[in-house]
């Protein structure tokens, strides 16, 4: 317990408003403002998580999205959010945390003793030791070792999150000094500004390192640029992670709400300035993963920002200046400090005890620190801070393209200039130091009358020596704390070759925990780089990818999922058929009637089958596609892209045919029906509506020119209810509709109570069918007129799974079930227009290609199975029934045939038409049916019931 | 998310666009008199380019085709037009 809470200090809490949660079953009291890992601070507890492989004790290390140890599992109410950063997440009453990969509790968990294990589990442990037997027995105990956190069976994050698209003329990625003087001299410029940073208000590293500027607090100038921008349009958009930056300068943000949903946002941005600042690099030492031992700048913030103070007696390594104010600010705060810098000369600093040329060797203690062992001897403290010098933030610019460079004099890499679109300023450019930063932030966009260089009294850049692990130091020197990778793992790669940074993150796991390798990337590359004798840009950095840090799912899905994640389309009489008893079913993208009623779905569809060939049926045909085809060029333009020749067609007059791709391969099917000498519709397939409309307007557009000849989808412009069966003309004059003396294919336009009726006699069923198409306003004047007269008839409504059947039957196909990627026209038995026609038209020159021509070509044909079998499995392979097995084909489709009293199936099978009467079998998970090939139509083949 | 410029609509989402064909693809007919290397060559055989590319894209929600000229390196728009003949 060595945490505690200064008096006065803390700029975000709010003292009067006291917060109470839990932490692993303990009542913690903080203040609102505070984030979980300041409570937990304050509290002095120190042991916050375990790490994940060894199970050590691990503290509290970093302020934001770096931190590595403190992974919690939030509750609160209903609400539940596995793995979340407890520096990043606010407390609110009644939050129930708890530590993850600990049990029962991070401070007793009863895994700690992997610890004592910790020589046998190097680096590629798993790899070398799973190899023998079966994984399969290692599997249960690992997947229970394994992961962080746990996610209830019942877990569903709360879909509410919605997206916005919004564009900017110029972005800037963080509020701190850099990103504010950039945005200064760009208003100045005249440009409206959006400014995006992660913390509860601008100004970055200014909040706990304060300074003033142009002789002013930092506040004023903050509050005069934030009003600056306001003023000029822009904004500023504070909670908010600029989370990936994706193609033509699209960002993806998160924008978190404390009282509502959170968002997602997609920025659309002319220019875009990083201003992300810098993260801070850890010491190395032995055991420098104990508890108690912090980041200096999380140490700073925690001090400034919530009054919180990690120790009574702090040492504070470092190697750079940025770490003496720090001294100074914890010092004036009470605390004993000991300030121990590597480097042999620094800048001279009264009131701290500071020693010159000292570095940590190793830390001391059980479950948090209690002593330093340095050079010079041995000090006893109750935290480390430290600073290992600054990482820039570069994940916006690499995720953009951008390249890095090695900057020998920053000891880091920082962007080259020009390799990517974007500015960079501040730390996140390699400019250290608040007079550093102001002064690369507006010189992105120099500075003009109007707005004169920012002047500031703090130092104006800070130098840093470099530091590395040492590998002769003995003990274990941790690199990743998340992933439990120490410095003997990164040489125990090197030496089995695992070289490249890329093999050694996976073979290792360095940096791929969920912090990223924040705090870990640059020691594992200078390690790798050190042992392997190569220089640092030699050794080259991992790839940044999205996101920047972990976010909620629900902000990158928004509201497309469950039922909105592929809506599918409804039919306009959707309620009528509901109140008809429907059960719905998505079809090809659309949500039609499968079956009508209560009860077994397969035995209803049977039912169904049976009136339709016995009385008449109704079903919504409405998907059905309704292309208009218009203008003089209609013939020429169908007749290029259908196979079958369409301008021949009699107005009035109907004829059924197919689309091809260029290669020949059947696209869709349908009807055509020509209402007169300029006018066609393409009846195309429920579910290729879309793709033929785009096929007819390139044979337009790109072939025949548009001047004569326009495409118009009309299809969800209509209702189209089909009445089919023997009693189907009943229907139709009990209705009142008046069908004349229409004969098979045939098309005539009439009016159905001063509404437009088309009838068209075509059938999908093998019986005497009438489409009539109404607009869709009228669809359930339709409806209700056809339904009383079916219920007098004694007729049904009946849904797809019925109308499957009965296609079936007739072997009347359905394209992308019955055929494939290689069926063409005279696979069909439509070999006649690739005979017969002279003229050009789409798929024509793959007809006759070898393979087209090929005699083995899988053809469709029915089956037939011995009386009594049940119907064959749909997919089941055909197999000789004689010689050496192989496949011939497949089952297509495959029902039972209520007005057969039989199973019926289609089929493709290799030289199929020429089998007709042969026996094969049917292979189908380890059993063989035999089956006799039969023409694909297996219910009136004559078509007297179509015609008559 | 990258923004394709259709001639009639302006900058627009990737996702209202499909890719139909590169250009200076003429399709080789009469079928009688085309040789199978000549078809599958029409068929199959692409350039690909890296760098600099002429295509034609449909923008499926004008329902328009049209000529984009991209760099498939850098994703950089260089710009479009009509097919030829076509008044934007």
């Amino acid at each position: 317990m060595s945490g505690w809470r200064h008096e006065t200090l803390g700029s975000r809490i709010n003292r009067e408003a006291p917060v109470t949660f839990q932490f692993d079953g303990n009542r913690i009291h903080g203040f609102e403002g505070d984030t979980i890992a300041s409570a937990l601070l304050a509290a002095g507890i120190s042991i916050v998580g375990r790490s994940f492989k060894y199970h050590r004790p691990r503290g509290l290390w970093g302020m934001g999205a770096e931190e590595p140890n403190a992974i919690v599992d939030v509750r609160l109410g209903e609400q539940h959010m596995p793995n979340q950063r407890a520096t990043t997440v606010l407390i609110k009453p009644g939050m129930d945390v708890r530590s993850v990969n600990a049990s029962p509790s991070a401070t007793r968990d009863r895994f700690s003793f992997m610890d004592r294990f910790n020589r046998f589990l190097p680096a590629g442990f798993y790899y070398k030791t799973f190899m023998a037997f079966k994984w399969i027995w290692y599997e249960p105990f690992i997947r229970r070792m394994a992961g962080l956190g746990k996610v209830a069976a019942s877990y569903a994050p709360s879909g509410d999150v919605p997206h916005v698209s919004a564009s900017c003329e110029m972005l800037i990625v963080g509020g701190g000094p850099s990103g504010l003087s950039a945005a200064r001299a760009a208003v100045a410029s005249g440009k409206k500004v959006w400014v995006i940073d992660d913390g509860p208000d601008l100004g970055g590293s200014l909040r706990w390192r304060g300074g003033s500027i142009n002789g002013e607090p930092w506040q004023s100038f903050m509050e005069t640029v934030k009003s600056a921008i306001e003023q000029s349009g822009g904004r500023v958009i504070s909670n908010a992670t600029v989370w990936g930056v994706f193609d033509h300068n699209m960002f993806g943000v998160w924008l978190r709400k404390p009282d509502g949903p959170d968002q997602g946002m997609k920025l659309r941005a002319k220019d875009v300035v990083i201003a992300a600042g810098a993260i801070e690099r850890p010491l190395w030492f032995a055991n420098n993963d104990l508890p108690g031992v912090m980041s200096l700048e999380a140490g700073f913030y925690y001090l400034q920002c919530f009054g919180v103070v990690p120790g009574k007696r702090i040492v504070i390594a470092t190697a750079n200046d940025a770490s003496y104010a720090s001294a100074r600010a914890f010092e004036e705060a009470g605390v004993d400090v000991t300030l121990l810098d590597a480097r042999p000369q620094g800048p001279d600093q009264d009131g701290v005890r500071t020693f010159k040329g000292v570095s940590i060797l190793s830390a001391e203690g059980r479950t948090r620190v209690r002593n330093i062992v340095t050079g010079s001897g041995a000090f006893e403290c109750d935290a480390v801070l430290c600073s290992g010098g600054f990482t820039p933030s570069v994940h916006l610019w690499c995720q953009a393209g951008g390249k890095l460079d090695w900057d020998e004099a920053r000891d880091a890499l920082i962007p080259h200039a020009g390799t990517c679109a974007f500015h960079v300023v501040g730390a996140a450019a390699g400019e250290f130091g608040l007079g550093a930063a102001l002064n690369s932030g507006q010189q992105a966009f120099g500075v003009t009358s109007s707005n004169k260089a920012l002047e500031t009294d703090e130092a104006y850049s800070l130098t840093q020596a470099p530091v590395r692990p040492n590998p002769d130091l003995p003990g274990r020197q941790w690199i990743d704390l998340q992933n439990d990778v120490t410095l003997k793992d990164v040489g125990l790669a090197a030496r089995e070759g695992f070289t490249s940074v890329e093999h050694l993150k996976r073979y290792t796991t360095l940096g791929m925990a969920n912090d990223q390798g924040r705090t870990s990337n640059f020691a594992g590359l200078a390690a790798m780089a050190a042992s392997t004798g190569r220089t640092i840009p030699e050794t080259g950095t991992t790839t940044y990818r999205p996101p920047f840090e972990p976010l909620p799912f629900p902000v990158i899905a928004g509201r497309r999922r469950g039922e909105l994640f592929n809506p599918p389309k409804r039919l306009r009489l959707e309620r009528e058929h509901r109140l008809n008893e429907a059960r719905f079913r998505e079809y090809g993208g659309w949500l039609r009637p499968s079956v009508y009623g209560q009860g077994n779905e397969g035995e209803l569809a049977q039912a169904e089958a049976k009136a339709a060939r016995e009385t008449a049926a109704i079903f919504d045909a409405s998907p059905l596609g309704k292309l208009e085809v218009l203008g003089p060029d209609a013939g020429r333009l169908l007749d290029f892209a259908s196979y079958v020749q369409m301008s021949t067609l009699k107005p009035g007059r109907a004829r059924y045919g197919f689309m091809l791709s260029e290669s020949g391969v059947v696209y869709d099917d349908g009807v055509v029906l020509r209402l007169n000498e300029n006018r066609f519709i393409f009846s195309a397939s429920s579910s290729h509506v879309e793709g033929v409309r785009f096929r007819l307007e390139d044979a337009r557009q790109d072939r025949l020119g548009r001047k004569n000849v326009c495409i118009h989808d009309v299809t969800q412009g209509l209702v189209t209810l089909t009445v089919t069966g023997p009693r189907s003309k009943e229907v139709l004059e009990k209705a009142g509709i008046d069908c004349g003396d229409l004969s098979h294919m045939g098309v005539r336009e009439t009016e159905l109570d001063g509404h437009f009726l088309r009838i068209a006699r075509i059938s999908f069923t093998g019986d005497r069918s009438y489409e009539l198409s109404v607009p869709a306003r009228a669809g359930q004047h339709l409806h209700s007129r056809l339904g009383s007269a079916l219920a007098a008839l004694g007729g049904r409504w009946i849904g797809l799974e019925a109308v499957m059947i009965l296609r079936a039957e007739k072997g009347y196909i359905l394209i992308g079930k019955d055929t494939d990627g290689n069926t063409m026209p005279h696979d069909l038995g439509w070999g006649g227009p690739r005979e017969k026609r002279e003229d050009e038209y789409l798929g024509k020159r793959s007809l006759f290609t070898p393979k087209a021509n090929a005699e083995d070509r899988r053809q469709l044909v029915g089956l037939d199975v011995a009386e009594g079998m049940s119907p064959l499995v749909t997919g089941s392979h055909l197999v000789p029934a004689k010689g050496p097995q192989r496949s011939l084909g497949f089952v297509t489709s495959s029902y039972f045939s209520p007005a057969l009293g039989r199973p019926v199936a289609l089929a493709m099978l290799e030289n199929g038409a020429a089998r007709v009467g042969e026996q094969v079998e049917a292979f189908n998970d380890g059993e063989l049916t035999p089956v006799t090939v039969s023409p694909a139509c297996a219910f009136d083949p004559e078509g007297e019931r179509l015609n008559g | 998310m990258q923004r394709f410029k259709c001639p009639f609509c302006g900058f627009r989402n990737e996702t209202e666009f499909h890719f139909a064909v590169e250009t200076g693809h003429p399709r080789p007919e009469p079928a009688a008199e085309v040789s199978d290397e000549e078809w599958a060559q029409y068929l199959y055989s692409y350039k690909s380019p890296k760098g600099a590319a002429s295509e034609i894209w449909l923008h499926v929600t004008c329902g328009e085709y049209f000529i984009m000229h991209r760099d498939t390196v850098t994703r950089e728009i260089i710009g479009s037009e009509p097919l030829p003949g076509v008044d934007a």
